[in-house]
């Protein structure tokens, strides 16, 4: 692991500061001074020389309460970026509210993690992708125009959604697909003030330029996020995987839906470990609204919602075995009792 | 040389070597500037100087003065002689490092020594009662025999404290779905699962 400085800032101005300015462009993964808050996946890169950050900024103990609160108003929820994922996972509102928030953390990790792991930092864990990972394997991600070893190699894991012929890493988060499908907002402070960004905006596909994974600047700090309120207590998410738990998606689906008898009234949909983003599938939610919910309209929704997919060697099978999770994501979450 | 082939050449332990050796390493002076201290922004700050940090581990005070790359499981075991932590993969993928920091179940590979100041944090050797009665859980492991080799039982234990504490052992699913983040390699896990249901009953009663 590369030395580095620590410091540990006390509020959110300070931490901006210690950042410092970056040449324009540069994405936070690249830059001299990163934060850190949980760690699990910060630490993680850095013993692997993924992460080279030469001085580390500390968030943990930044004094604004907004960072580390959970409330719920008539607006909506507001989960501080602090805040610890257990915690938002066991908050009765969340439970009550927005139980596809609440799976999604719970399914996620295992339970050391969750307890470390901050929401803020759960947003930006990079992927998992094992070229991304082992450094002396060629990577647009980390050595831009070194070339992708995933697109003709081991690619069992990759993405079928928002590849590029630069990158195919899989976006491997769950709370994620949650808050796509629910239109959150994240709340970002920055050298220039505080400002609100559709959390759909926040994650970049690769397109190719893949080393630029977010909107963020290096001197930016998620402060919350903001989920609108809305009928979504008919919610769920559906996460498949080679072992039962501690495990990243191979396929999985954020649903919420508000019913009007069969009848939906709006539908959310959300896919997670089959594209290289945060993944929200409008088509198929436009497809599923003013329709009779049954597995033909699901079936037809999932075609809708993997129309633009693209497997390689081997991972084509996560377009049939998205589709199905979907398809049951979407019963399953019918059959609720709300 | 001693002739008992179980003795080290110096008749000191391995682990009586180990624990030594880093009893010295906490004793000797070092140079730290504290972390608060450091001027925000401030460019060309030594990333090898040491970093100051204090925090009780099973209740007793810690001062160190660490390399900032130090994890806080690094800081246990070759900083406070605390051994009974074990390092499997060292990159939160197996849970053998697992302690209770503030009385949470964390993963200690997985977070900087530097980052623990002000913390309690607690280990496997904290678990025992000072008159050496073993805490509940323990000795529901050593009842179900819940362990082969032993090498991921410290981590094992913590990390079961803390699941029962959270309240997700109240049965046998939701046990293994809690404590999927602590692999055993001699797959001892009927006999874990085991072992965490009489520790939980015991935990209530007690």
């Amino acid at each position: 692991m590369r030395a580095f400085s620590y410091e540990r800032p006390s509020d959110l101005q300070a931490a901006i500061k210690a950042a410092g300015t970056s040449p324009d462009n540069q994405p936070p993964t690249q830059a001299a001074a990163q934060f850190i808050a949980g760690g699990t996946n910060m630490s993680d890169y850095m013993k692997l020389n993924v992460n080279r950050p030469e001085r580390l900024i500390d968030l943990n103990k930044l004094s604004e309460p907004a960072m580390t609160a959970i409330r719920v108003d008539d607006a909506g929820l507001h989960l501080g970026a602090l805040v610890r994922m257990a915690d938002a996972q066991e908050h009765e509102d969340v439970v009550r509210m927005f139980p596809v928030i609440c799976d999604s953390l719970r399914l996620a990790a295992s339970g050391q993690i969750r307890n470390m792991a901050s929401l803020g930092g759960n947003l930006l864990q990079r992927t998992r992708c094992e070229y991304f990972r082992e450094v002396s394997w060629p990577c647009n991600k980390r050595e831009p125009g070194a070339g992708c070893s995933a697109l003709d190699g081991v690619n069992r894991q990759h993405a079928v959604l928002g590849g590029s012929e630069a990158c195919i890493a899989t976006y491997h988060g769950d709370f994620a697909q949650a808050l796509i499908a629910l239109d959150a907002e994240v709340e970002i402070a920055s050298a220039k003030g505080s400002h609100r960004m559709p959390f759909a905006d926040l994650h970049k596909r690769p397109q190719d330029t893949p080393q630029i994974e977010t909107a963020l600047s290096p001197s930016d700090i998620i402060v919350a996020i903001h989920v609108p309120a809305g009928p979504w207590r008919r919610s769920r998410y559906l996460k498949v995987r080679d072992r039962e738990s501690y495990a990243f998606a191979l396929a999985s689906a954020a649903v919420a839906l508000d019913m009007d008898g069969d009848t939906v009234r709006g539908a959310r949909i959300a896919l997670g470990g089959v594209a290289t983003v945060p993944w929200r599938a409008k088509s198929a939610e436009e497809m599923l609204t003013g329709r009779k919910l049954d597995e033909a309209a699901a079936k037809e929704a999932a075609d809708t919602a993997f129309a633009e997919a693209s497997g390689r060697k081997h991972n084509a099978y996560k377009i049939p075995l998205g589709k199905q999770t979907l398809v049951r994501a979407l019963l399953e979450t019918q059959d609720m009792k709300v | 040389m001693s002739s008992n082939p179980a003795s080290p050449p110096n008749g000191v332990s391995r682990r009586g070597f180990l624990s030594g050796s880093a009893t010295l390493a906490v004793a000797t002076p070092f140079v730290a500037h504290a972390a608060e201290q450091a001027a925000p922004g401030a460019a060309a700050k030594d990333p090898h100087a040491k970093v100051a940090v204090s925090f009780n581990i099973n209740g007793k005070p810690y001062q160190l003065g660490l390399d900032a790359r130090t994890s806080l499981l690094d800081a246990l075991r070759d900083h406070a002689g605390l051994t009974g932590t074990k390092k499997g993969c060292d990159h939160g993928q197996c849970g053998a490092c697992s302690v209770l920091v503030d009385g949470r179940r964390v993963l200690s590979c997985m977070s900087f020594a530097v980052m623990q100041e002000g913390a309690e944090i607690t280990t496997i050797e904290g678990l025992a009662s000072t008159d050496g009665a073993l805490h509940p859980m323990q000795q529901a492991f050593v009842d179900h025999d819940a362990f082969q080799c032993g090498y991921c039982t410290p981590g094992q234990i913590m990390s079961a404290v803390g699941c029962v504490q959270e309240g997700h052992a109240e049965n046998d699913d939701d046990i293994r779905e809690y404590m999927s983040g602590n692999l055993c390699r001699c797959a001892a896990y009927p006999n874990i699962v085991a072992a965490i249901r009489q520790a939980r009953d015991d935990m209530k009663e007690g």
